[in-house]
């Protein structure tokens, strides 16, 4: 058990660790933004809304997210290199030395893979809605825009929490992909490392202990906020569930 | 599923067997390449794997009375992929360095051609330190060429790619400011294509030895000496009657065993 | 499909590729299964050991990702299993797994995780009533078990496991980074042979939404199959 190698490179994983988390928080709310307009569009009943929501969702549901990310990043990159004048524009506005960075292209495949399953369960939420809510609010007068605001999204996403919970924790446990599009994320630096050193099980279990320990420390704030939310459902207090069930719960 | 791994296993135990017996007759060989790094290696659309380094292993096979086996495998677990003994030897113009030694045994070179930098055309650089800090380089994971632009380029931004290809196509696309790599394979397998056009070699060739070590050679797990032999004799034959000449004509017009400048 | 769109040679490798995913896919999917079933016993299991055990297995395999598991067991994993044997037999023990080996050994692994869940909901949802009423004819487990949970339960585990299929023959494209030959990883290096990137692999992503429509398809056969005879709420 060769753990020098990974003694030296402390500083290389922690930077991965952090480029890991940060692709995973960019990620979860550009995708939640699209998932909420997805989702009102799949359920609206006017079929320029909800068909392209549909075949969205079906896309970037039905297909791996290897392919995507391979798409978007070598489809976009084959187009600049077909097409030297929109390099030469994109120069002249400025935002060339953003986009040369597979970074943004990394961002949008997840967010836009997330956004799609985001989109399902936010819909799955919305439609879990007791009906007499609904009833309710429109026999006080709300307005459409009014009762989605006050009504049917909070309850949904209360609904919605726990498969939203599994979404968030599967997009970052996805971030070890773009590793394949030379982002230096955790796994990125892993492969370097492994490849240099050839401790290969060292470097991937140490790796592996810090996703699982993330994955968790994710569930438990989910998990946490759940119980947060779900206060009208509990028990009065005095015979409250207490935080050591919840530290349970996130186990099983 | 279980039945395959069930078969393989067996198969493996009995190969491991047959391999340790065999003398006289012709030793089983499995040799393996990466397959994306044309000229030297490349897959054919067929499927199989062809260019310069199959050629001198097949060659080098006759001339040690192997019967050889050709195993495609990604150049980021060619080491480990030996060690697992999924193959008994590398031939995919994989670099004699120290730092490799440590963990594998070489045979002398069969080839040896510097390295160069690629860039789109008509750019100029300066090629130092301080001259391309900022700029985004670009290379294959697990090369020399990796390890020299780490070491040597601390103040630009590294990237790696799972093969040369991939590398290229983000020159092309304008990704990177400029791709190291073996020159040779850079020209014959890139600048010489239709997508080549966009590209030019610049800047010095790279030979120091410190990182580019004494040329590519034939990889073997450490302590198999017999093996390293084999091959070495084999090597020196090759080259004595005249087949490594033929092989080395067929894809050049220059001669790949050592010429220092290009 | 040569004649519409000029794929350069390369469009069979691509139906090559639907082969082996498919391959790969069923194969897992079978270990998945037995793994799952193994799993959700432990989970229920009275026994303090197998309890902890199969929620370990679940823990660990939910919270890494599958891109590591894979290199872990394919480049980790075969020294280790060498350097074990050597040591225990005292020769050289030759262990070849190949790429097809791992990769469903590797994913059946990890879709048994999620099998497991899926069986454990099933098996819980089978009414109480019926599993007493088998033990009091004096039933063994076994026979219990194939009688009356296993039929039951199935019903119930299909949905899931329907998903848990969905992801797994998507999953199957992680092998291309261990040189599978699957469709991805055909897909691959045709764009690069051809530097067609967009086509090849846009050209995938429809071969995995027409298994994909396919499952879902199949997917509703069985479970409408599997609720003969059980009246809609």
């Amino acid at each position: 058990m060769d753990v020098s190698v990974i003694i030296d490179n402390i500083d290389r994983f922690i930077s991965g660790t952090l480029l890991t988390i940060q692709v995973t928080a960019f990620s979860v709310v550009l995708g939640f933004c699209l998932a909420l307009l997805l989702a009102l569009a799949r359920l609206s009943p006017r079929w320029f809304l909800w068909m392209p929501a549909y075949a969205y969702i079906f896309y970037f549901r039905g297909t791996p997210l290897l392919v995507q990310m391979f798409l978007i990043y070598y489809g976009i990159g084959q187009y600049f290199a077909d097409n030297p004048e929109i390099r030469a524009y994109l120069q002249d506005i400025g935002v060339w030395s953003f986009l040369r960075n597979p970074y943004p292209f990394a961002l949008l495949t997840l967010a836009l893979n997330t956004g799609a399953y985001g989109a399902e369960i936010i819909r799955g939420g919305i439609m879990g809605i007791p009906h007499g809510e609904i009833e309710a609010a429109r026999a006080c007068g709300m307005s459409r825009l009014l009762m989605l605001r006050r009504i049917i999204l909070p309850r949904a996403f209360r609904i919605a929490l726990p498969a939203y919970t599994n979404d968030v924790v599967f997009t970052f446990q996805a971030t070890s992909l773009v590793s394949i599009i030379t982002i230096m994320d955790l796994t990125g630096v892993a492969r370097v490392l492994v490849s240099r050193s050839f401790a290969a099980f060292e470097i991937w279990i140490f790796v592996g202990i810090i996703y699982c320990a993330i994955s968790y420390a994710i569930l438990y704030g989910f998990k946490l906020l759940e119980y947060r939310w779900s206060g009208h459902l509990r028990e009065r207090p005095g015979m409250a569930v207490k935080p050591a069930d919840v530290v349970t719960a996130v186990v099983r | 599923m279980k039945k395959q791994l069930f078969a393989s296993l067996l198969a493996g135990v009995v190969l491991a067997l047959v391999a340790g017996s065999a003398s006289a007759e012709m030793k089983k060989v499995k040799i393996g390449t990466e397959g994306a790094y044309p000229p030297f290696n490349s897959i054919d659309p067929s499927g199989k794997v062809v260019g310069f380094d199959i050629d001198i292993g097949n060659a080098l096979c006759a001339a040690a009375n192997f019967e050889c086996e050709w195993v495609v495998q990604d150049w980021d677990g060619m080491i480990p992929a030996l060690q697992a003994k999924k193959f008994d030897a590398i031939i995919a113009q994989m670099s004699i360095t120290e730092e490799r030694k440590k963990v594998v045994d070489f045979t002398g070179k069969y080839s040896k051609t510097p390295a160069k930098f690629m860039a789109t055309k008509g750019q100029k650089f300066d090629f130092t330190p301080d001259g391309l800090a900022g700029k985004i380089l670009g290379t294959q994971r697990a090369t020399i060429h990796e390890n020299f632009m780490r070491d040597n380029f601390p103040k630009s931004d590294i990237r790696v790619y799972a093969t040369q290809d991939e590398a290229n196509a983000d020159l092309a696309a304008g990704r990177l400011d400029l791709v190291l790599a073996d020159s040779v394979a850079l020209n014959e397998g890139f600048l010489k294509t239709a997508d080549g056009a966009c590209c030019e070699l610049v800047g010095p060739p790279y030979t120091d030895s410190k990182w580019f070590g004494e040329g590519a050679g034939i990889t073997i797990r450490k302590g198999e000496t017999d093996l390293v032999d084999a091959f070495n004799v084999a090597i020196k034959k090759i080259r004595e009657d005249g087949t490594y000449k033929k092989i080395n004509d067929k894809y050049f017009n220059f001669d790949v065993y050592g010429d220092p400048g290009m | 499909m040569d004649g519409f769109i000029d794929l350069r040679g390369y469009g069979w490798t691509l139906w090559a590729g639907v082969a082996i995913t498919v391959e790969v896919g069923i194969c897992a999917a079978v270990v998945a299964v037995l793994m799952g079933l193994l799993g959700a016993w432990g989970k229920l299991s009275t026994s303090r050991t197998a309890q902890t055990i199969a929620n370990t297995y679940t823990v660990i395999v939910r919270g890494v990702p599958e891109l590591v598991l894979i290199l872990l067991c394919y480049y980790g994993l075969t020294i280790l299993l060498q350097r074990l044997l050597s040591l225990l037999s005292g020769q050289d023990v030759l262990i070849d797994i190949n790429p097809f080996s791992a990769g469903v050994i590797t994913l059946g692994i990890i879709y048994g995780a999620f099998a497991t869940e899926v069986f454990r909901g099933a098996f819980l949802a089978v009414p109480k009533g019926q599993i007493e009423a088998a033990r009091a004819i004096g039933m063994n487990r076994i026979l219990l078990f194939r009688r009356v949970l296993m039929p039951q339960a199935w019903r119930f585990a299909l949905p899931g496991l329907g998903n848990v299929w969905l992801v797994l023959i998507k999953a199957t494209s992680l092998m291309s980074v261990i040189q599978l030959a699957e469709l991805l990883r055909n897909a691959d290096v045709a764009a690069r042979a051809n530097h067609m990137p967009f086509t090849f692999y846009f050209l995938a992503s429809l071969f995995y939404l027409g298994i994909t429509i396919l499952s879902m398809l199949g997917q509703h056969r069985v479970e409408g199959w599997a609720n003969r005879g059980v009246r809609r709420a």
